[in-house]
């Protein structure tokens, strides 16, 4: 990562000049960053705007009960070039795996981001945290729990990246060894804890807000998509604030949609064109792989339009059913290829009701699907041999 | 540019035949950014990454659109290709990295893609790199002539 320890309060705009990027440049850099944060191409110029006067924010980045595959994907992102600008722009003071530093240094690191920015960092999780006993997960002798709270106190606000910080994934998965958490879980249970002699109290007259108050944006996915990461990261560089969230605290512009919606085999759908098995007609010819098991309906995503490895092709275009891995509890909802509900009412009239404007009967379907859903969960159905060939 | 060169050569085209679902509404909405153009002078830009697409279907829209007279290349943050299409005030942008992987593509329905502006404040900078370049050289001429006498 470039140095730019002398020009901590320079703008986004004064460092990319100093680094003799063109105004012209800057317009790229403006142009890939909006396609990126799937804004309008509209908004290019409140973009270029906007970044003008950025400031570089701090980030301390923290990893528990994960298997770094958040960071993999991050670092493997497809903009390369746009990516190391926005990373040359944000202060990245802390991030195990990243970081060149070990050990008390490491730690003197977090601490120092901490109190030189204290209330305005932006604090990014991967991991679930465990509960049930400290010991499982601990970085320099500090529980994950006590480096959390710790650390959230003076955060300006907190980013869960992967479906384990968002909503607990494989940790949190049926029977929950270690009593993992999600991030929201543990503000929730902990908000009001004391942490190293530090209440919330005090914690409030410091940052202006309690932790149980601390805005939390979600960005689920196993891993998520490397550019949702980085637009998420972005949006908060260039605006200052946090993108507009979906009742599960992710951002609607990568998550508004479901990955049915936008899907390219969407219309095979409507046709009551379906692939049996894996190896048949229909899935040779591309047709929608809903009888599969595919949990398009009910996961919300960006794969679909994002696509993954430098934007080649996403699961289901490589002919492999959605794992719907950045909905809450996916590890427990049923076999991976149970379809998530057969259905019993004819598609193609339903399609043509649809378009006509009446849309209830597609509601209804994806009612039942999450009722589905969430009895699986409930049941917790453990994938076998059995559900992965099918009949 | 010219018309001779082939869309398929410029963007390596293998598989245009797949037609689905997506690139006529697409092409339509095009057509109407266009005739919005010329009667309200409105320009339109449509992020082809926002769109689902099935495989083949962005070669085969850029297929349709093919290449026009204008053909330009920006090199800066890795190269971009500034391309007026067989149609007239529809021109598509593709931005790459260094490593050649494209970062983003779009249709723009306008008279002039703003990325080809010279823009202000890269001409104030020129505009003090060439003052001092004249004055460089102005400097070297007087030391030569001094050289001389």
């Amino acid at each position: 990562m470039t140095d730019f320890s002398n020009g901590k309060d320079k703008s986004l705009a004064e460092v990319l000049r100093s680094q003799g990027i063109s105004r012209r440049s800057f317009l790229k850099f403006c142009a890939a960053t909006a396609s990126m944060m799937a804004m309008s191409p509209a908004m290019i110029p409140k973009i270029a705007q906007a970044l003008e006067s950025a400031r570089r924010p701090s980030v301390i980045w923290l990893s528990f009960q994960e298997c770094t595959g958040c960071t993999e994907s991050l670092t493997r992102a497809h903009t390369a070039t746009i990516e190391s600008l926005i990373f040359d722009s944000i202060s990245l003071d802390y991030h195990h795996t990243l970081q060149a530093a070990s050990g008390e240094a490491a730690e003197e690191a977090r601490e120092e981001a901490m109190n030189e920015n204290w209330g305005k960092y932006l604090l990014v999780v991967d991991g679930s945290i465990p509960t049930k006993d400290m010991g499982y997960s601990t970085i320099a002798g500090m529980s994950n729990l006590d480096m959390f709270l710790q650390t959230a106190a003076g955060a300006a606000a907190i980013i869960s990246v992967g479906t384990c910080a968002a909503f607990g994934g494989i940790p949190h998965a049926h029977p929950n060894p270690t009593g993992a958490y999600s991030v929201y879980d543990i503000i929730k249970m902990y908000g009001n804890t004391d942490v190293d002699g530090v209440s919330s109290a005090s914690i409030d007259n410091n940052s202006g807000g309690s932790v149980k108050d601390k805005p939390i944006i979600t960005v689920p996915g196993c891993p998520p998509i490397p550019v949702v990461i980085t637009g998420v990261l972005t949006h908060y560089l260039t605006f200052g604030t946090i993108p507009e969230l979906d009742h599960l605290g992710r951002p609607k512009a990568f998550y508004g949609q479901s990955i049915h919606d936008r899907c390219y085999r969407r219309p095979f759908y409507d046709k009551g064109l379906f692939a049996e098995t894996f190896d048949d007609e229909g899935a040779k010819k591309g047709w929608c792989l809903y009888k599969l098991g595919c949990k398009g309906p009910t996961t919300y995503n960006a794969c679909a339009t994002t696509k993954w490895n430098n934007g080649t092709s996403f699961p289901i275009e490589s002919g492999h059913p959605c794992l719907g891995c950045s909905e809450p509890h996916f590890w427990d909802g049923g076999g991976f290829y149970k379809a998530l509900s057969i259905p019993t009412i004819d598609i193609p009239t339903t399609a043509v009701y649809a378009a006509a404007g009446a849309a209830a009967a597609g509601v209804a379907l994806g009612a039942m699907n999450k009722s589905k859903k969430s009895n699986a969960a409930k049941e917790h159905t453990k994938t076998t041999i059995d559900d992965l060939e099918k009949e | 540019m010219t018309n001779n060169i082939s869309t398929a050569e410029v963007f390596n085209i293998q598989n245009a035949d797949e037609l689905t679902w997506n690139v006529m509404p697409l092409m339509h909405e095009v057509k109407h950014a266009l005739t919005n153009l010329i009667s309200n002078n409105e320009t339109a830009i449509i992020d082809l990454r926002s769109i689902p697409l099935a495989p083949g279907e962005e070669d085969k829209l850029l297929d349709i659109l093919g290449i026009g007279e204008v053909q330009a290349r920006l090199n800066s943050l890795g190269p971009s290709d500034i391309i007026e299409t067989k149609y007239s005030g529809v021109w598509l942008i593709t931005h790459y990295n260094d490593e050649n992987n494209i970062i983003s593509r779009f249709i723009e329905i306008t008279t002039m893609p703003e990325i080809l502006f010279s823009q202000k404040d890269d001409m104030h900078e020129a505009c003090e790199n060439l003052t001092e370049a004249l004055e460089d050289n102005q400097q070297a001429h007087g030391a030569s002539a001094e050289k001389t006498e």
